[in-house]
C-alpha cells in the first residue's frame, strides 16, 4: 500500500532546508510519493521515520538475493496471485540436494553443473546446490561445502540446524552469499548472528503458520530481514495450502511476517513422483524448490514449465519478421514460411538446422501468434504471405520460386499459389518432421 | 502470534456431473464416477469442499494409432489395435478410473469405419470394462454427425460422456445426448466468452443436460501458458458466480504432450535432453500437474507411468489441509 504525499510528509523532519533537492519537506514528500525520489536524499530523517516509511513502501514480498555475479539468484518480490492478473517475475529457483558424506560428490556436482538446456531459442539453467549435513560432523560438512564451492559456480544452500556446523563452513564461502537452512526456535539467535556476520540469507523454519510468524518477528526483532520462510509442512497438500496462504496474506493483507520468499522440499523418493511433486510447488508460489534428482530428463520438463509460467501473459515472445538464413545458403536454398511467434519460429529453425540442409525461414508478422491461431484469426492469409514473398527481398536471394508452408495450413496452398505465383509445397505438420522431409526433397 | 487465515468466500460451486450409469440407473456400468462440485480453487480444502478427486481417463484408440513407438511398446503390442483388450488393461493394470475411447478409425484417411462398426467398437469396450466411458469422434464434423448419434442410440441409458460439441456444430450431439441419456463435452477454442456462449446454446436446447467443458489445452512448452491461465480464469469465474462456466473440465493431456518434440526425440539425437522414455513420461505428467492446479477434473492420459505418478499426486493432494 503506497502512502500519500501528506502521510509521508508527517514523517519528515520539517526543516525545509532543501538539501534533498526540492525546496521544502512537503515538495520532497510529493516526489517520494510519486516514486521520483528516494528517502536517502534527506540526511535528517529519523531512524523511526525511516523504518515506517520503508516498510510502507516496501514490496509485499521482499526481494532476497543469494549467490553472486552471474549466479546471483533473485527470489520473491511477487505482486499477484494469478499470472493472468499481471506477471510472475522471479522464477522459482531449483536447488539440488547433495549429501555432505556422498562418496561421489564430484560426479554429482558435475552432473548438476551440466543441467543446462537449449530449446526453442531459449537457454534454461539451474540455480543452486544444497549441501545437506547428514554426517552430523562439522569437518565433513565443511569439506563438502568447499568441494562444491570449488567445483560449481552455482549458488549455495547450507543445510544444518546446528549452528556449530554452519559456523565452520559458512566463513569459507562467505563471499558466495549462501543461504543458510535453517533458523529454528531453538537456534535462531546463533543463526541470525552467523548470517549477519557473514552477510548470508537465512531460512526461518517453524512448525505451522502461527509458530512461523512468531519466529519471523523474533528474527526481524534482531534486525535481520534476509529471510526465506519454511512453515515446516512436508506433505504435498499441506505445502500447497501453506504456500497459497502465505502468498495471500503477504499480498492481500500485507502481513509483514510472511512478506518473504518461501522454500520447499520434495519428499518423494522415486524420481518421477518427485518431479510431479515439485511441479505442484512450482505452479503455486514456491520461490525455491530443493530437489534430489538431477537427471536431465527429469529436470527439462520442470524448467520448461517454469519458463512457461513466468512469461509475460500480455505479450508473446516474438522474432523479427525478416528473412533468416540457416546454414550456407545459396540461390537454390529452400524457403520456409512460418509465423513470428518465437515458439513457432524456433521450432522450425531448430529442425532446419538439424536437417543439415540450409534454408531460408521467413516468419510472417502474425503479432506473435502460432500458425493455427494466426490462421484462425485471419493473420496468416494467402494474400499476406504472397505480399511477404513479393516484398521481403527473397526473390533476389533465390532463383527458384518454391515455398514450403506449415502442414497445419495445407488448406491455403491453392490460393497462395494463385496469389503469389510461387509453387507451394505443403510441409509436415509438426516441425520435427522437417529433417526427414527436407532430406527426401532437397538432399 | 496467531495468524488469521484468510479464506476466500465464493458464491458458487462447480456443477457435479455423474459419469456412467449402473443397471438400476438404466445402464450397465459396475459403478459411476462423479466429477466437479468444487467450492474452492484446486485442492484448497481448507477453505471449501473439494468433494471428488479429479479422475484419470486412459486414452484408447479404436485402431492401432500412430503414436510414439516406445509408448506403443509400453502399452503393449497385444492391445494396440484391440480397443477392448486395451481398455481392460488400462483399468486392471494401470488403474485408470475410466476410458477415453478415441474413434480415429472413423476418419476417412485412417479406416473410414461405418457408424455400425463404430457402434460395435463402443459395445466391445463397454463389455470389456465396468467403468464409465468417454467416446469422442474423429474430428471430421460430417463424419461425427453420422457416428455419434448412432453410438448414442445404441448405448442409450449408459450415460457416456460424448464429444465433442463445438460452437459451429453442437446440435446433433446435443440432441443425441438428450434423447439417449448421455453427457456432453463442449469444446471452445481458448476463449472464455465462446465457452460460455456454447454452454448457453446447449442449455437452450435442454436445461438439464449435464455438460463437461473442454476449454482447449496444449502441451507443456507449446502454448500451455495460455491454456493454463484460461483454465484458471474459467474456474475462478465459476466460483465467483458464473454459472455458465461452472462445469467440470476435461483436459486431453496425452494427445497434446505426446505431440511435443521433447516427448519424442531420442537421446541419441538430443543428448542434452536426457533419456527419452522418462522425459516423455514427465512431459505428459508435468502437463497434467499444471492443469490439475488450474482446475481440471478429468485428465486424459496415455502412458501407464504418467497415470501412476499423476494418480499418486492426486491422492496426496486430496488430503485435508486445514490449518
Ligand atoms: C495458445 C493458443 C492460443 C493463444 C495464442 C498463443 C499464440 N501466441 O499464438 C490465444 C489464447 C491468444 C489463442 C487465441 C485464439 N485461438 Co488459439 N490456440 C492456442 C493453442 C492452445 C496452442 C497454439 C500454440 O502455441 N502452439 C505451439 C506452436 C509452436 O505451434 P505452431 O505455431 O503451429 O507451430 C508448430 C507447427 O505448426 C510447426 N510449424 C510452424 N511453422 C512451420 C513452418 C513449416 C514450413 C513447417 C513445415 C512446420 C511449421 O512447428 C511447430 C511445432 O511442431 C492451439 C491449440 C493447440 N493445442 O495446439 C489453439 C488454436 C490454434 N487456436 C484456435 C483458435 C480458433 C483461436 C481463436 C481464433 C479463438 C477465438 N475466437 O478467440 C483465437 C484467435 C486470437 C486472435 N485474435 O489472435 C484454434 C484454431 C482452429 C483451426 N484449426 O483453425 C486452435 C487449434 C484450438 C482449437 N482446437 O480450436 N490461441
Ligand atoms: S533534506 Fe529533509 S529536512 Fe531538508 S527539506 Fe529535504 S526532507 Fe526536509
Amino acid at each position: 500500500m503506497a502512502l500519500t504525499g501528506l502521510e509521508i510528509y508527517k514523517q519528515l523532519p520539517k526543516k525545509n532546508c532543501g538539501e534533498c533537492g526540492p525546496p521544502t519537506c512537503l515538495a520532497f514528500a510529493m516526489s517520494l510519493a510519486s516514486g521520483k525520489a528516494t528517502l536517502d536524499s534527506c540526511p535528517y530523517v529519523s531512524a523511526a521515520a525511516r523504518e515506517t516509511l520503508d516498510s510502507a513502501s516496501a514490496p509485499p514480498i521482499r526481494l532476497i538475493k543469494i549467490g553472486t555475479g552471474d549466479q546471483e539468484v533473485e527470489l520473491g518480490d511477487e505482486h499477484v496471485m494469478f499470472r493472468h492478473d499481471k506477471t510472475f517475475y522471479h522464477p522459482t529457483a531449483f536447488a539440488f540436494l547433495v549429501d555432505d558424506n556422498a562418496t561421489d560428490l564430484p560426479e554429482q556436482i558435475r552432473a548438476i553443473n551440466g543441467l543446462e538446456f537449449n530449446r526453442v531459442g531459449l537457454n534454461y539453467t539451474v540455480e543452486a546446490i544444497a549441501v545437506n549435513c547428514v554426517s552430523g560432523d562439522a569437518a565433513v560438512f565443511k569439506t563438502a561445502v568447499e568441494t562444491v564451492a570449488a567445483n560449481s559456480p552455482l549458488a549455495l544452500v547450507l543445510i544444518s540446524e546446528d549452528p556449530a556446523v554452519i559456523a565452520e563452513a559458512l566463513p569459507v564461502v562467505k563471499d558466495r552469499k549462501p543461504l543458510i537452512n535453517a533458523a529454528t526456535t531453538g537456534n535462531y539467535e546463533q543463526m541470525v548472528a552467523l548470517a549477519k556476520a557473514n552477510e548470508a540469507a537465512l531460512v526461518v523454519k517453524a512448525e505451522g503458520l502461527n509458530a512461523l510468524a512468531e519466529l519471523v518477528e523474533k528474527v526481524v526483532g534482531l534486525g535481520f530481514k534476509e529471510i526465506l520462510l519454511d512453515p515446516g509442512y512436508r506433505n504435498t497438500s499441506q505445502v500447497l495450502a501453506g504456500l497459497t496462504e502465505i502468498r495471500r496474506l503477504a499480498i492481500k493483507k500485507k502481513f509483514r511476517p510472511f512478506g518473504y520468499p518461501v522454500i520447499t522440499f520434495t519428499t518423494e523418493t522415486g524420481a518421477l513422483d518427485e518431479v510431479v511433486q515439485a511441479g505442484v510447488y512450482l505452479s503455486k508460489y514456491a520461490s525455491m524448490v530443493v530437489i534430489q534428482t538431477h537427471q536431465k530428463e527429469h529436470i527439462l520438463p520442470l524448467l520448461s514449465w517454469r519458463q512457461n509460467l513466468y512469461t509475460d501473459p500480455q505479450k508473446p515472445i516474438t522474432v523479427e519478421a525478416k528473412i533468416h538464413a540457416v546454414g550456407e545458403v545459396n540461390d537454390q536454398t529452400p524457403v520456409y514460411i512460418t509465423t513470428n511467434f518465437s515458439l513457432s519460429y524456433y521450432s522450425v529453425e531448430g529442425e532446419v538446422e538439424a536437417s543439415k540442409i540450409p534454408g531460408y525461414i521467413i516468419p510472417v508478422d502474425t503479432e506473435g501468434t502460432s500458425v493455427l491461431t494466426a490462421w484462425a484469426a485471419g493473420k496468416f492469409e494467402p494474400e499476406k504471405i504472397a505480399a511477404v514473398l513479393e516484398t521481403s527481398g527473397i526473390k533476389d536471394l533465390v532463383g527458384h520460386r518454391e515455398v514450403i508452408i506449415p502442414g497445419y495450413v495445407a488448406v491455403i496452398s491453392g490460393k497462395l499459389e494463385d496469389k503469389s505465383g510461387w509453387k507451394v509445397i505443403v510441409g509436415p505438420r509438426e516441425a520435427s518432421g522437417i529433417p526427414a522431409f527436407a532430406k527426401s526433397r532437397f538432399a | 502470534m496467531a495468524v488469521t487465515i484468510l479464506k476466500e468466500r465464493y458464491t458458487n460451486s462447480v456443477a457435479e456431473v455423474v459419469l456412467g450409469a449402473t443397471p438400476e440407473q438404466g445402464g450397465t456400468r459396475g459403478f459411476t464416477l462423479t466429477v466437479g462440485g468444487e467450492k474452492a480453487l484446486p485442492f484448497l480444502h481448507f477453505e471449501g469442499k473439494i468433494p471428488f478427486p479429479p479422475v484419470i481417463a486412459a486414452e484408447v484408440a479404436d485402431v492401432r494409432p500412430e503414436w510414439n513407438q516406445a509408448l506403443l511398446d509400453t502399452i503393449g503390442p497385444d492391445v494396440a489395435g484391440n480397443p477392448a483388450l486395451w481398455a481392460k488393461k488400462a483399468v486392471t493394470e494401470w488403474q485408470a478410473d475410466l476410458i477415453y475411447l478415441n474413434l480415429t478409425g472413423a476418419h476417412p484417411d485412417t479406416g473410414d469405419k461405418s457408424p455400425a462398426e463404430c457402434v460395435q467398437v463402443v459395445k466391445d469396450v463397454l463389455a470389456a470394462v465396468s467403468c464409465p466411458l468417454i467416446v469422442v469422434g474423429c474430428e471430421v464434423a460430417e463424419k461425427d454427425e453420422l457416428i455419434m448419434p448412432a453410438i448414442a442410440e445404441a448405448t442409450a441409458g449408459e450415460n457416456l460422456l460424448l464429444g465433442v460439441a463445438e460452437q459451429e456444430n453442437y446440435k446433433t450431439l446435443t440432441s443425441a445426448c438428450m434423447a439417449h441419456h448421455h453427457t456432453i463435452i463442449a469444446r471452445s477454442p481458448l476463449d472464455i466468452n465462446i465457452c460460455k456462449q456454447l454452454n448457453i446454446l446447449i442449455r437452450e436446447m435442454n436445461q438439464n443436460l449435464p455438460i463437461v467443458i473442454d476449454p482447449t489445452v496444449s502441451g507443456l512448452g507449446y502454448g500451455i501458458e495460455y491454456t493454463y491461465s484460461i483454465m484458471e480464469r474459467a474456474r475462478f469465474g465459476a466460483l465467483q458466480g458464473d454459472k455458465m462456466l461452472a462445469m467440470p473440465i476435461i483436459a486431453t493431456v496425452g494427445y497434446e504432450a505426446w505431440r511435443a518434440k521433447e516427448a519424442n526425440a531420442s537421446e541419441v539425437d538430443f543428448p542434452g535432453w536426457g533419456l527419452q522414455e522418462e522425459r516423455a513420461i514427465l512431459w505428459e505428467a508435468t502437463t497434467a500437474v499444471a492443469y490439475l492446479q488450474a482446475g481440471a477434473d478429468i485428465l486424459v492420459l496415455r502412458h501407464p507411468q504418467a497415470i501412476s505418478s499423476v494418480r499418486k499426486n492426486i491422492t496426496q493432494l486430496m488430503a485435508d489441509n486445514s490449518f
